[in-house]
């Protein structure tokens, strides 16, 4: 296994309290890597350190090393939104940009002057919104609002946002809890689709998600990784006493 | 055990009095009805007392309302009540240029201020700073009259207008005709740091009503916070700072004691910001009360007043209106 992240004693506080115990983790490339665990474990803490989404926080603070291809990005003269550029976030609850459609996905290409003049532009939002399943559904309403959408295309719409800066690592901090099944499975099915392409990390809270979604699993509780390895042999094998009991769903 | 004991003696004690003494259901209903028409009565009272004083302008200003024609009162430029000649258009021109001047001088570093407390600063350096700006509030109107006399009316009569008049003079609005220092340009000044709290805090308000979902939506895909702010956060709140500002305006429109004590009071149609001016309020608050034997003179300040009174009305209803549907967003 070739690891795309390492982790190296990360320790995370919000204020005095400290959220993630010495974490020492690798997360394989372009797989799917699922981290579980019960809520209030750190999982999504854990998650937001990869790109340098925890600063966001008033008061939380960052020990230890997370590196992407070898490179710290708490270093100090690491630079935020290239990190955040290399690793795209799909979050909770979609959050489409007060614009339109097109522009939504063209915000990043914009931002980051990906393309050139308006036929590169027009073809890139194309091509990202065929990639998260939406085109058909939205090709003669590009110009209009992204809030009109439903909000299982509103997800697929930040999916192909965030896809559109060309990230290699995705990052999904449980992508379908506020969808409607169907909108869920389109989500999943993407992921799926695009785990030979980028390197994936998902947070879920269900198991069936977990295990439907996982190449490699990474359970935490407290705050720590309790047992991290592929994910098949987590599920049927489980080393720990602690993973043993939650997959058993003893809590 | 004594205690607890103790403890149910008085309650009994007050259960049994109050049982003696406890009045009707009829009679506590009673009360609580005529409690709500009173709060009713008081709450409904100032909107009665806006009704009323625009009724009794209009009442007062009715005479000269009904003897000249409104192209007469508001588009006459002369203002001579002995000779009959009521021309409101230098000081509804005054009032406009004053407003315009203190409302840009404003609004800019307001913005930034605003801007700055709600996306960048620290939760501590907020905590200082809004206290402190919402202080600048309540420093009383003749304070700043002084402040402008003393301070910034030499500033632009020594400063200001040579340089304009060296370099600026070609510009329309920049010419130099009366280099004393009383000027719009000198009311502006002392409006716009005025108006600035108003203009910070509403302005201020307006950008918390911004999700911080959208926020990170923005920074999640790699873009700056000035590329968050620029494209995500004031294209939202683009209603609610103009609200704000139109706001900041009505404010500015009123202004009368520090307004006055720095414009120059001299009732012409001003065509630089280096002019003297007369806005309405200053005229109303410098001559009622004064010659009141020439006719109409009364029912034409009456009629400056009904103007004010109904420009600031509807600035304030329209942002209003505007603000609160902004506002209301903040729980979606």
């Amino acid at each position: 296994m070739e690891a795309h992240i390492q982790v190296r004693n990360l320790n995370a506080y919000y204020g005095k309290t400290q959220a993630l115990k010495n974490i020492n983790i690798e997360i394989p490339r372009r797989q799917i890597t699922v981290i579980m665990g019960p809520s209030g474990c750190g999982k999504t803490t854990l998650l937001k350190t990869f790109n340098r989404f925890l600063e966001l926080n008033d008061g939380a603070s960052v020990t230890g090393e997370v590196l992407v291809d070898e490179q710290d990005i708490y270093a100090k003269d690491v630079d935020v939104t290239e990190v955040r550029k290399r690793v795209g976030l799909l979050a909770q609850r979609p959050a489409p940009l007060p614009m339109s459609i097109y522009e939504n996905v063209a915000y990043g290409l914009h931002i980051h002057q990906m393309r050139k003049g308006k036929l590169e532009y027009k073809e890139a939002v194309k091509h990202y919104l065929e990639v998260a399943g939406l085109w058909d559904e939205v090709k003669k309403r590009l110009h209009e609002p992204a809030t009109g959408l439903s909000i299982g295309q509103q997800q697929r719409l930040c999916l192909a946002r965030g896809l559109a800066i060309e990230p290699e690592i995705i990052l999904g901090d449980e992508p379908t809890s506020a969808l409607d099944p169907i909108s869920s499975q389109h989500i999943e099915k993407k992921l799926l689709e695009l785990k030979s392409q980028y390197t994936t990390v998902v947070v879920t809270h269900t198991l069936r998600q977990a295990k439907r979604l996982a190449d490699y699993a990474i359970f935490m509780y407290l705050g720590e990784v309790v047992e991290a390895g592929p994910a098949h042999a987590i599920f049927t094998n489980p080393q720990q006493e602690r993973t043993r009991a939650y997959l058993e769903g003893l809590f | 055990m004594t205690d607890q004991n103790k403890t149910y003696t008085t309650q009994t004690n007050t259960q049994t009095e109050g049982r003696s003494s406890r009045p009707s259901s009829a009679a506590r209903n009673w009360r609580d009805r005529s409690a709500q028409k009173t709060f009713l009565v008081i709450t409904v009272f100032p909107l009665l007392l806006i009704s009323a004083i625009t009724i009794g302008l209009l009442w007062r200003s009715w005479p000269i309302l009904t003897q000249y024609s409104l192209q007469e009162l508001f588009l006459g430029s002369v203002w001579k009540p002995d000779e009959g000649l009521f021309g409101f258009l230098p000081f509804i021109m005054g009032t406009f240029w004053v407003t315009v001047v203190g409302v840009v001088l404003a609004v800019p570093p307001c913005l930034l201020i605003a801007l700055y407390l709600s996306e960048y600063a620290h939760r501590l350096t907020r905590s200082i700073a809004k206290p402190l700006l919402d202080l600048l509030a309540a420093i009383p109107p003749v304070v700043y009259g002084v402040w402008g006399l003393l301070a910034i009316v030499p500033f632009v009569g020594k400063v200001v207008a040579p340089f304009s008049k060296q370099w600026l003079y070609s510009i329309p609005f920049l010419a130099v005709n009366q280099p004393t220092g009383f000027s719009i340009l000198s009311a502006g000044i002392v409006l716009a740091v005025m108006i600035a709290p108003l203009v910070i805090s509403v302005v201020y308000e307006v950008f918390t009503t911004v999700p911080n979902d959208l926020r990170h939506a923005s920074l999640a895909i790699g873009a700056t916070q000035w590329e968050t702010i620029r494209y995500v956060v004031i294209p939202r709140v683009m209603p609610g700072i103009v609200a704000a500002v139109v706001l900041g305006a009505s404010r500015a429109v009123g202004e009368t004691i520090a307004v006055l004590m720095v414009v120059g009071n001299v009732s012409q149609v001003p065509g630089s910001i280096f002019d003297t001016a007369y806005p309405l309020p200053a005229l109303i608050a410098n001559n009622y009360g004064d010659m009141m034997s020439i006719p109409l003179y009364d029912s034409a300040l009456m009629c400056a007043a009904l103007v004010l009174l109904v420009v600031i009305l509807i600035f304030n209803i329209l942002s209003t209106v505007v603000l609160q549907r902004v506002l209301e967003r903040r729980q979606v």
